[in-house]
C-alpha cells in the first residue's frame, strides 16, 4: 500500500471517529502550543535582560563599592576608609586599562526633592563628574550637564530624568503636554538647586512601541472627531505591571538627579564624614579599555586598590558579568522547567494516542483480518497503524502552533509583562517536530500489535 | 502438472500437551480450471484444509506446491503475497469493509498489489459488471441485502484475476434462493475457465461440483480421490523401498 493510501486511510479513519480524535489530539494541541508560549515567554524575558544590561553600560563596566571589613580583619576596622575620591585619583593615574572611572558619592538614605509643591523620595541622588553620563549611558535631551567649573565653585545645580520630572511637574502622557523644567528650582533636602539639564525619557523597545500605538490610536480619535471619554482615575493593577513602567534598569534611569561631586560634598553631605581629607565615595564606576582584557584590569585595580587602603579589604568589585551569568543561568532554568513541563504533557497526549490506537486496533481486528486475507502484508498493516497514529499527531501539531497564539495572548492577559513574548519559528519547527515523532513513536507499539495478528483468529474475531 | 499439489501435508496443533491433527497425512492434487467441492462435517479439518489451501496457513508437515512453487516454508508476508496475487476469497459473512463504499470494497485487493488509481477503478467496474452490480456502486455494504454484499465479495476475490477461488460456505448465511443465484455464479465462473473451491458441510450444495473432497478426522475419504492419493501412497512407498534396497 502506498504512503498517500495510507494517509488517506488514515484521514478517513480519523474523520469517521471525529470527537474521539478531537480529544486525543486535544492532548498534542495542548503540548505543542505550551511549547511554544514557555519558549515564547523565556525568549521575550531574556530580550528584556539583554536590553537592560546594556541600558546600564554593558559588560566593559564594573564598579568598586565600600563594603564592611571582613571579620579576620576586624581589628583593623579603625584604619578602613572605604572608597575614597582619592583612590579614583589613585587608579587613574596608576592603571593604564582603564578608559573612564566616574566617582559617585549617593545620599544616603535617599533625600526628599521637592518643587511645585510636591515631595518625592528619589531611587538615587548622587554627585558625579560629568563623566558619569556617559559612563550611565545617559543622554541629555534638555539643557547641559554641570562642568568642571560648576563642579570647583560647587554650584547648586543639578541634571534630572524624566522620572522625577514626571512626579513634580507632571507627566506629560497625562497631562497632554510636555514640561521642560530647566531653570526651576527643586529642594534636595531642603537645599535649592537649579535644574540645568534633562535627560531623554528611557524605556524598552516595548514600552515604546505600546506608547507610540497609544498615541496613534488617540490621534486617529482625536482626527474622527471623538473626544476622550471621561474614564476616571487610572488605577494600578496591582501585579506590577504598569507602576514601574519599562522595566526595572530604566525606571532606576529615569529616576536620577545628579549634582555635581563637589556641590553634594560641601552642601549636602558636610558633617557626615569623619574623613575631612579624602572625601568618601559611596562607589566609583569603571570602565575598561577592552572587555576582553577585563581579568588584567581588575588585577591592577586591585592591586591599586590594596596597596592605598594598606590590605584592608573594605571594597567590593562588582562586575557586570556576575549579573549576566545570574539572566543566563536565569533563563536557562527558565527554560529548561518550562521545556520540561511542556514535554511532559506533550508525552502524556502521545501516551493518550496510543491508547487510542490501541482501542481502535481492537475494534478493528475482522478489518485487518480481512485487509489480511486480500493480501495485506504485515507491514502493510504496520504502516497504516503509525501513519494513523501520526496523522493524528501532525494534525494535532498544526492546530497546537495554531492555538498557541491564543495561549501567548491569554497568559499575557493573565499576567502582563514588561517582556512582550517571542515567537520564533525555531520555537514552532520544534514543537512541530516533536508532535510529529510522538505520533510515530505512539503509533510503533498498536502497529505492531495489529501487525502480528494471526489471520484466521482475527477472521474469525467478532 | 497440478495447480495445487499436497503431498503428506498434517497440520498438528497442541493443546496442553494433548496432540491434536487437524490434518492427518493429506495428498492432494487440484488441477487448473477444476470446479470442486471440499466436503465434511464440522470439525472434520475441511477448514484446516482450506485454510492451507488458501495459503492462509502453513502445513506442520508436508509439502505444498501452488502453480509450481513450494510454499510451505513461505513467510508471513510471503503468504499475503501470493494471497494477493493468485488466489480469492468468498467468505459465509461476506466480510466487507463496512466503512467502505461497494467500489472501494472490490479495489482494496488492488491496493496491496500496488495498481494505480484509475486502473483499480476501471478493474472494479468490469468486475462488478461480472456479478451485475454495476449500479450500486456508492453504497455501503449494509445497504446491500446478503445476496448483493455476496456478489460484491464474488467481485473482490475476481478483481486481481486469482489463479483459483475459494468459497467458504458462500451460501451458509442466505436463504435457499439467493444461494442457488450465486451457486449459479460459481458455475458460470467454472464454466469460463477460473478453478474455484467450494467449502462446505452441506452435501446437496457439493453434489453440483464434479469432483467432490470428503474429509474426515483430517483425512480424505473420498472414493474419487481415494485411487489417487492411494496411487500416490503406493508410489511413494515404492520410491521408500527402492531406495531401502538400494542403501542396503
Amino acid at each position: 500500500m502506498g504512503l498517500w493510501n495510507a494517509i488517506a486511510v488514515g484521514f478517513k479513519e480519523i474523520w469517521a471517529h471525529k470527537f474521539r480524535s478531537l480529544l486525543t489530539m486535544l492532548g498534542i494541541i495542548l503540548g505543542v502550543s505550551s511549547l511554544i508560549a514557555m519558549s515564547a515567554l523565556v525568549e521575550g524575558m531574556e530580550k528584556g535582560s539583554r536590553e537592560a544590561l546594556v541600558a546600564i553600560g554593558g559588560l566593559q563596566k564594573f564598579r568598586i563599592e565600600t563594603q564592611p571589613v571582613p571579620v579576620e580583619q576586624r581589628h583593623l576596622r579603625d584604619f578602613a576608609t572605604g572608597v575614597t575620591l582619592g583612590d579614583v585619583y589613585a587608579i587613574q593615574n596608576n592603571s593604564p586599562e582603564v578608559l573612564k572611572i566616574s566617582p559617585e558619592m549617593r545620599l544616603e538614605p535617599p533625600p526628599t526633592v521637592s518643587a511645585n509643591g510636591k515631595n518625592l523620595r528619589t531611587w538615587s541622588t548622587a554627585g558625579v563628574w560629568p563623566v558619569q553620563l556617559e559612563m550611565m549611558e545617559h543622554v541629555l535631551e534638555h539643557g547641559r550637564c554641570f562642568n568642571e567649573v560648576d563642579d570647583e565653585l560647587a554650584r547648586s545645580v543639578c541634571v534630572i530624568g524624566t522620572g522625577i520630572r514626571d512626579e513634580l511637574w507632571g507627566d506629560p502622557e497625562e497631562t497632554g503636554k510636555e514640561v521642560i523644567p530647566l531653570g526651576q528650582t527643586l529642594t534636595i533636602n531642603g537645599s535649592p538647586f537649579t535644574v540645568i539639564g534633562m535627560f531623554e525619557h528611557y524605556e524598552s523597545d516595548q514600552d515604546r512601541k505600546s506608547r507610540l500605538l497609544r498615541k496613534a490610536q488617540e490621534a486617529e480619535r482625536l482626527a474622527k472627531g471623538l473626544t476622550n471619554a471621561v474614564t476616571g482615575p487610572k488605577r494600578m493593577r496591582g501585579w506590577g505591571g504598569n507602576n514601574r513602567r519599562g522595566g526595572f534598569a530604566f525606571w532606576i534611569k529615569n529616576n536620577t538627579v545628579y549634582v555635581p561631586l563637589n556641590t553634594m560634598w560641601i552642601k549636602l553631605l558636610s558633617g557626615q564624614t569623619n574623613t575631612p581629607s579624602d572625601k568618601r565615595l559611596s562607589e566609583m564606576e569603571i570602565k575598561v579599555r577592552d572587555v576582553n582584557k577585563l581579568e588584567l584590569a581588575l588585577s591592577e585595580i586591585r592591586n591599586v586598590m590594596m596597596v592605598r587602603h594598606r590590605g584592608i579589604e573594605d571594597f567590593n568589585v562588582r562586575t557586570q558579568e556576575d549579573w549576566a551569568e545570574q539572566i543566563n543561568v536565569f533563563i536557562s532554568n527558565a527554560r529548561l522547567s518550562g521545556g520540561l513541563i511542556a514535554g511532559i504533557s506533550l508525552l502524556v497526549g502521545g501516551i493518550g494516542i496510543m491508547n487510542i490506537m490501541l482501542a481502535s486496533i481492537s475494534e478493528r481486528i475482522r478489518e485487518i483480518g480481512i485487509r489480511k486475507a486480500v493480501g495485506a502484508g504485515a507491514l502493510d498493516i504496520f504502516v497504516q497503524i503509525v501513519v494513523e497514529s501520526t496523522v493524528i499527531a501532525v494534525i494535532g501539531g498544526i492546530a497546537g502552533v495554531g492555538t498557541s497564539y491564543g495561549l501567548i495572548q491569554l497568559i499575557v492577559a493573565f499576567t502582563p509583562t514588561d517582556n512582550a513574548p517571542i515567537v520564533t519559528l525555531g520555537s514552532m519547527l520544534i514543537a512541530f517536530g516533536a508532535s510529529a515523532v510522538i505520533g510515530v513513536l505512539a503509533g510503533l507499539f498498536p502497529a505492531l500489535k495489529a501487525a502480528r495478528m494471526n489471520v484466521i483468529q482475527s477472521l474469525r474475531y467478532d | 502438472m497440478a495447480l495445487l499439489e499436497l503431498r503428506n501435508v498434517s497440520k498438528i496443533y497442541h493443546l496442553g500437551g494433548e496432540e491434536i491433527r487437524a490434518l492427518d497425512d493429506v495428498t492432494l492434487d487440484i488441477e487448473a480450471g477444476e470446479f470442486c467441492s471440499i466436503i465434511g462435517p464440522s470439525g472434520s479439518g475441511k477448514s484446516t484444509l482450506m485454510h492451507i489451501l488458501g495459503c492462509l496457513d502453513s502445513p506442520s508437515l508436508g509439502t505444498i506446491k501452488l502453480d509450481g512453487v513450494e510454499i510451505q516454508k513461505a513467510s508471513a508476508s510471503q503468504l499475503a503475497h501470493i494471497r494477493n496475487r493468485k488466489i480469492g476469497f468468498v467468505f459465509q459473512f461476506f466480510n466487507l469493509l463496512p466503512k467502505l463504499n461497494v467500489v472501494q470494497n472490490v479495489e482494496l485487493p488492488m491496493i496491496y498489489s500496488g495498481i494505480s488509481g484509475k486502473e483499480r477503478r476501471e478493474r472494479a467496474l468490469k468486475a462488478l459488471d461480472m456479478v451485475e452490480l454495476g449500479n450500486r456502486l456508492k453504497n455501503r455494504p449494509s445497504q446491500l441485502s446478503g445476496g448483493q454484499q455476496q456478489r460484491v465479495a464474488i467481485a473482490r476475490a475476481l478483481v486481481n484475476d486469482p489463479k483459483i477461488i475459494f468459497a467458504d460456505e458462500p451460501t451458509g448465511n442466505l436463504d435457499t434462493h439467493t444461494g442457488e443465484v450465486i451457486l449459479e455464479l460459481f458455475r458460470n465462473l467454472s464454466r469460463q475457465g477460473r478453478t474455484v473451491m467450494l467449502v462446505t458441510h452441506n452435501p446437496e450444495i457439493a453434489a453440483v461440483t464434479p469432483r467432490r473432497i470428503e474429509i474426515r478426522n483430517g483425512k480424505i475419504a473420498d472414493r474419487v480421490d481415494t485411487r489417487l492419493a492411494g496411487l500416490d501412497r503406493l508410489a511413494a512407498a515404492a520410491a521408500k523401498s527402492a531406495a531401502a534396497t538400494a542403501a542396503h
